[in-house]
């Protein structure tokens, strides 16, 4: 069975960690997945960099340009993913945007996908449609699932068709943002979790974009299977030991 | 029409929206309504009086005689720089500003590059009592300086843009990310003929004015409507697209796009992006653009800030691609250099971008009494700084 599919059966108030690959140095990439499995984490996103992520906030943007500056590049970072699975379990996903992934080769992306062990994808820039029509058999043929996006602005129609296109989760953008914006739950973010809890999909729903602590993580919680950290992860290894800034970043999150 | 928009907002391999979750209620929102707002009796009215009463149009057509002399043909300008703050980019932004009012939007964003389209959205957000903010690299904010103090006193607020090469593209950037953070009261006027479907297709309609009243204009002054050549500089292609847009289908009207070439189109420094580009998807649609085999866009140069940008619009892909168009380009020096002439044989100061589609006349061969119309989209006060440091004046 699928990694995903299996973690969700099995665990509850599920950690996800983003991190910008090749960052802060480029060979960090495979040393921040372990660090972040031993300390806890139960899925990762490495994020490959783009040069105008205009889903992210400064912060992410930041990460993305000092790793693009230092030579990282999608071909360099499958390579350092050689080893993923002698050395890491827990789920993990690729997020980044669509041209470096049609300049690499839909079918050769997901070939060295399913070839390193990496079990999904989230590509904020590929729509739907096009995903149906161009991406879904290849990502199918090689196991990947494919993590949309819903808001508070995306329509019930909308969110079921998300639900019956995809097979990992559904990530949830606690408001319109870009990444890197608190999040505060006042009424009305309540109202839509809430509203998209009620909505009994297949899929299990990750909540993401502004958690950044214990308080805000157990929230989200509440209303989903689970959370994902992006962009207070990425600050908080920007300098110094990553033993040390990614276990005491992940104590965190531990009762 | 076969070089129009298909119902999936394609124009043959480029096009689409590919954008994030986040914009996609404002960017379907628009997709459904922009044809039936535009098509309404009563936008078009009002559309065409403020065009007219306010803008100034339609702008002439003038024969200019002494390039006529010099190159043998007959050579006609179609004065987009005497509209209304001094370029094509007006004709856009009335239409937006309408069609956001009928949206029930309130506030009003766009990037800039020259500042020609920012000054021409500040313009029309003070016309009609709309809140702005505009979008502008560092560095353009530094060399179209007259034009920030425009902005400003027409009340817009002016955000610098200070990611990557701080132009065009990372004000575009900026301005997308306002957007997905204000996704419900606030409609982003985009400049040009890029971006998610409809945007491409919106912006041609709007801008396509110039080449409905050439053909009227040529077949007064000629006796016919049909051209010989039309030339147009191309940045993101949105006068390009209005001067096209009515010849498109005629097929013996060849059509001239001009590129920026910068230091030259092999120097590192250029924003050739059909020459240099490939094909790839940036600020929402797929088309051509200049990037690294890793798919990484690469920062464009050009002296005119309105031709600084890495990509090209969908349906200019389109036309390069089927060879529709000839897409050529003309260097930073070439461009001013054709400023400057067309300041002597004509008294016309162009905009650096407008330079450049003068600039390529130097380089065609004429039989002799051609028709051949040059988009002049805008008048080059802004650029003064750029002429008298390059010339010494
Ligand atoms: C006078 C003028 N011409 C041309 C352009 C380039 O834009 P487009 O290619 O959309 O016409 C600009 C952009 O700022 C401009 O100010």
């Amino acid at each position: 069975m699928n990694r995903i599919k299996q973690l969700f059966q099995e665990k509850k108030n599920i950690l996800s960690i983003y991190y910008t690959a090749g960052y802060p140095n480029t060979g960090d990439t495979l040393q921040i997945a372990e660090l972040l499995e031993q300390s806890g984490a139960d899925i990762l996103e490495i994020g490959f960099p783009y040069s105008d992520p205009v889903a992210d906030g400064p912060v992410i943007q930041a990460s993305s340009k000092q790793s693009l500056d230092q030579g990282m590049t999608l071909q360099l970072l499958f390579e350092q993913l050689k080893d993923l699975r002698k050395k890491v379990s827990i789920p993990v996903l690729l997020m980044g945007y669509v041209n470096p992934v049609l300049q690499f080769g839909v079918e050769k992306f997901c070939e060295a996908c399913a070839e390193v062990g990496v079990d999904g994808c989230i590509v904020p820039d590929l729509p739907m449609v096009e995903y149906e029509e161009f991406y879904k058999d290849c990502f199918e043929k090689h196991n990947l699932s494919n993590v949309f996006l819903i808001t508070p602005q995306t329509a019930e129609e909308r969110i079921h068709k998300i639900d019956g296109l995809t097979n990992g989760f559904i990530y949830l953008l606690s408001s319109s943002a870009t990444t890197g914006k608190n999040l505060e739950v006042g009424n009305t973010t309540e109202a839509y979790f809430s509203r998209i809890k009620n909505l009994n999909l297949k899929n299990p729903t990750m909540i993401g974009f502004g958690i950044s602590d214990k308080q805000t993580f157990d929230k989200a919680c509440s209303y989903a299977n689970g959370a994902i950290i992006g962009t207070a992860f990425v600050k908080a290894i920007a300098d110094g030991n990553l033993e040390e800034s990614v276990s005491n970043f992940m104590k965190k999150f531990k009762d | 029409m076969k070089y129009k928009v298909n119902e999936k907002g394609y124009y043959g391999d480029f096009g689409g929206a590919y954008i994030p979750e986040m914009l996609y209620p404002n960017v379907e929102e628009l997709r459904q309504n922009y044809l039936k707002i535009i098509d309404d009796a009563d936008f078009q009215k009002e559309f065409h009086q403020l065009l007219k009463d306010y803008v100034g149009r339609p702008s002439p057509l003038y024969l200019a005689k002494r390039y006529s002399e010099r190159y043998g043909a007959n050579i006609f300008l179609k004065r987009e720089d005497l509209n209304h703050t001094g370029a094509h980019k007006i004709n856009n932004t009335i239409g937006q500003i309408l069609l956001a009012e009928k949206l029930g939007k309130k506030r009003i964003i766009a990037e800039t590059g020259a500042g020609q389209h920012g000054v021409a959205t500040a313009t029309v957000c003070a016309l009609r009592n709309l809140e702005c903010v505009i979008y502008m690299g560092e560095v353009d904010i530094e060399r179209q300086a007259p034009n920030v103090a425009r902005m400003k006193m027409l009340g817009a607020k002016v955000v610098p843009a200070s990611s990557g090469s701080k132009t065009l593209k990372d004000a575009t950037n900026e301005a997308m990310r306002d957007w997905i953070n204000n996704p419900v009261d606030t409609h982003y006027i985009i400049g040009s003929v890029v971006g998610p479907h409809p945007y491409p297709d919106m912006v041609a309609i709007f801008q396509s004015i110039i080449s409905e009243e050439t053909k009227k204009q040529l077949l007064e002054q000629t006796g016919s409507d049909q051209p010989d050549y039309v030339l147009a500089c191309v940045g993101g292609g949105s006068n390009a697209m209005g001067m096209f847009y009515h010849f498109m289908d005629d097929e013996n009207v060849k059509l001239i796009a001009v590129e920026a070439a910068g230091k030259g189109v092999s120097s590192g420094f250029s924003a050739a992006t059909t020459y240099l580009g490939k094909e790839g998807v940036l600020h929402g649609s797929r088309s051509i653009l200049m990037q690294t085999p890793d798919g990484q866009v690469v920062e464009p140069h050009s002296v005119s800030a309105g031709l600084d940008y890495p990509g090209i619009g969908p349906q200019h892909a389109h036309l390069f691609k089927t060879g529709r168009g000839q897409y050529v380009s003309i260097t930073d020096e070439e461009s001013l250099d054709a400023g400057l002439l067309c300041t002597k044989l004509e008294g016309i100061i162009p905009a650096i971008e407008s330079a450049h589609a003068l600039a390529y006349l130097e380089k065609m061969e004429f039989k002799g009494g051609e028709n051949v119309v040059v988009c002049l989209s805008g008048r080059g006060d802004k650029d003064l700084d750029t002429y008298i440091k390059y010339f010494n004046l």
